[in-house]
């Protein structure tokens, strides 16, 4: 059973506040903090510090995979029951192309999904949630133990937050 | 580009709490008229399962295939719809890729659209073999008689481009849907939601979901984008790859693919404008939308009068009496009525895009969609009974009437398309809310937005 998230919940209007709060959070050492936007930005990801997301290599990878797989399996099917058609060479490669290329991007796009939902879902942090953080607002949820809550309360306020929370 | 963003109109500008609450709104309980309209639709899909049911009971002799005409309207609807079904991708992915604003008020319908075009077109084939219980065959698979399918025919090609097109896009269009079904979880209320939490994978937008999510949105419109073309190549050489006067030309990928973009756009502007007005879309989806779609329809649509030249011109430059034979026949024969609404709907009526005021009346788009529509399935029927009706030898050409029950199922066709997307329309965001607040600034304290 997942705990209940225990932490100070800070609700924001502004980007650039939302922002100032990160910088000073990871100031002051907070790392595990969880920030919810409606929309993708660029501001919130530079302050929270993402590297590059490794959904790439598992589209590299599938898309690999496919392409090897695809000739692989049309030369060796060619050779496992020989029958000439149109006089062409048993093995084509040329016309294989078109299956290699095909699940190429079949697997590729299907690991890229797989990688998405393995990273993006994976070890979710118990973390409280507020139905605006898809609409309108920008979230931001500080796990901590009760004595250093109202340090948190009073950075997210100074900060600008709209609203700010206990929750747990 | 940019529409919904105009510094010089700030008044039109919606905050982002506005357009949760108008695109939500477009869900919710359907209106009389829906049921009306779907119970239309419903009634003319059971006149082409019926057709089809009859055809699976007394077999293929009931379609009208005389010799040498055996591809005839299933053929012809399978690449209509494989055709309409490309413009879907184009906007979401080649134009996400361009980074181009204006598609995001409309990229979910031509998604949509996309997906259960495919869904459609795909049926065909099975249809056109007759015995569909035997479909599994097209699919390599280990059997007792050890044989394997010819991977050098194009028609294998196509069931494997056609598939992976199925997949990818469907993948595209949900993964997109993602974050628009947790908003309007978070407005909804009754069984819908519990449907979208369910439908939202439990998305709460952290920035770690974001982090990933973009990157893996960028590498599947990275991947669809050389799909999209690569699965109108293949349609093509069904025919490229046959000696048949016509069709044995190097240009039919190029004009496949443009042809195809042409005929999906048309149907983006066809199923938009009820859609902007029933749900009150207007300030989403504006004229200026509508101007691009018709610049994207007057570019394709040139490229193809373009290709119907080029045919002509090498017809007769090549010398080959059997390809200018083939070519007169098309103008001037049994069918010619046939090629002149494909040239008239898609080689002449383009032109009137040229003009600012056709490209920016919402009416006139509208009409003129419908006549792209019905000019590209002439054109498919053009390129593929015209040119089997009419091959080498006098003695073995013929004459092909559609049946009532190849008409039937091709009415069925569209009534299974509008099924669909009526269904997703009342109950799945047809305008992105995510992407169209992306375009907008988020609000900032010290700041340029309010």
């Amino acid at each position: 059973m997942k705990q209940p998230p225990h932490g100070v919940l800070g609700a924001f209007r502004h980007v650039d506040a939302a922002a100032d709060a990160i910088r000073s959070l990871k100031e002051m050492g907070y790392e595990d903090f969880t920030v919810y936007t409606p929309v993708p930005n660029h501001e919130i990801a530079d302050a929270v510090g993402h590297k590059v997301s490794p959904v790439r290599l598992w589209t590299l990878f599938g898309g690999l995979a496919g392409v090897t797989s695809g000739f692989a399996m049309t030369l060796w099917m060619s050779y496992d029951y020989p029958i000439i058609v149109g006089g062409k060479p048993l093995g084509s490669i040329i016309p294989y192309v078109v299956i290699g290329f095909e699940l190429m991007i079949l697997i590729g796009a299907l690991a890229t999904l797989t990688g998405l939902v393995f990273h993006a879902w994976r070890g979710t942090r118990p973390a409280a949630f507020d139905p605006r953080f898809t609409d309108d607002h920008i979230g931001i949820f500080v796990p901590c133990p009760v004595e250093r809550r109202p340090s948190v309360q009073q950075l997210l306020q100074s900060s600008g937050a709209e609203e700010v929370r206990v929750e747990g | 580009m940019a529409t919904i963003a105009q510094p010089e109109q700030p008044q039109t500008r919606p905050t982002y709490a506005e357009i949760t609450r108008d695109i939500a709104a477009t869900l919710g309980s359907p209106s009389r008229g829906y049921y009306i309209l779907f119970g239309f639709v419903l009634l003319v899909l059971a006149c082409g399962v019926g057709a089809l049911l009859y055809q699976v009971r007394y077999g293929l002799g009931v379609a009208g295939y005389t010799p040498p005409v055996m591809w005839g309207v299933y053929i012809t609807t399978f690449v209509f719809w494989v055709g309409i079904a490309h413009s879907g991708t184009l906007i979401s992915a080649i134009l996400f890729l361009f980074r181009s604003a204006w598609r995001t008020a409309v990229y979910r319908t031509a998604e949509a659209m996309t997906v259960f075009a495919v869904l459609t077109a795909g049926l065909f084939p099975l249809i056109h073999v007759g015995r569909i219980w035997y479909a599994y065959w097209l699919i390599p698979y280990p059997n007792q008689r050890q044989l394997w399918v010819n991977f050098k025919s194009p028609l294998v090609w196509d069931v494997f481009a056609v598939t992976t097109y199925l997949t990818v896009s469907t993948l595209f269009l949900i993964v997109g849907l993602v974050p628009d079904v947790a908003a309007v979880r978070d407005k909804a209320t009754g069984w819908r939601k519990k449907l979208y939490e369910i439908t939202s994978l439990g998305w709460r937008g952290t920035d770690q979901q974001w982090r990933h999510y973009t990157r893996a949105y960028l590498y599947l419109a990275a991947l669809a984008t050389p799909l999209v073309l690569s699965v109108h190549s293949v349609v093509s050489w069904d025919f490229a790859m046959s000696i048949v006067p016509g069709w044995h030309t190097t240009i039919f990928a190029p004009y496949f693919v443009a042809g195809a973009i042409y005929s999906g756009v048309a149907l983006v502007v066809t199923l938009l404008v009820p859609i902007r007005k029933v749900f009150k879309l207007q300030r989403y989806i504006t004229v200026e939308h509508f101007e691009n779609l018709s610049k994207l329809l007057l570019l394709t649509g040139m490229i193809v009068g373009y290709a119907y030249a080029v045919e002509y011109f090498i017809a007769w430059y090549s010398g080959n009496p059997y390809e200018r034979a083939s070519f007169y026949n098309r103008a001037f024969g049994e069918y010619w009525w046939a090629t002149w609404t494909m040239i008239l709907c898609n080689g002449a009526l383009p032109f009137l895009l040229f003009f600012r005021k056709i490209r920016q009346s919402i009416p006139a788009l509208f009409v003129l969609s419908l006549f792209v529509n019905l000019g590209m399935w002439f054109e498919r029927f053009v390129i593929i009974v015209v040119s089997l009706s009419f091959e080498y030898e006098p003695y073995a050409m013929g004459h092909y009437t559609p049946s009532w029950v190849e008409w039937a199922i091709l009415a069925g066709s569209f009534a299974w398309f509008f099924m669909w997307f009526l269904l997703f329309a009342k109950n799945f965001p047809t305008v992105s809310i995510a992407e169209v607040k992306e375009i907008i600034p988020m609000p900032r304290k010290k700041g340029t937005h309010a």
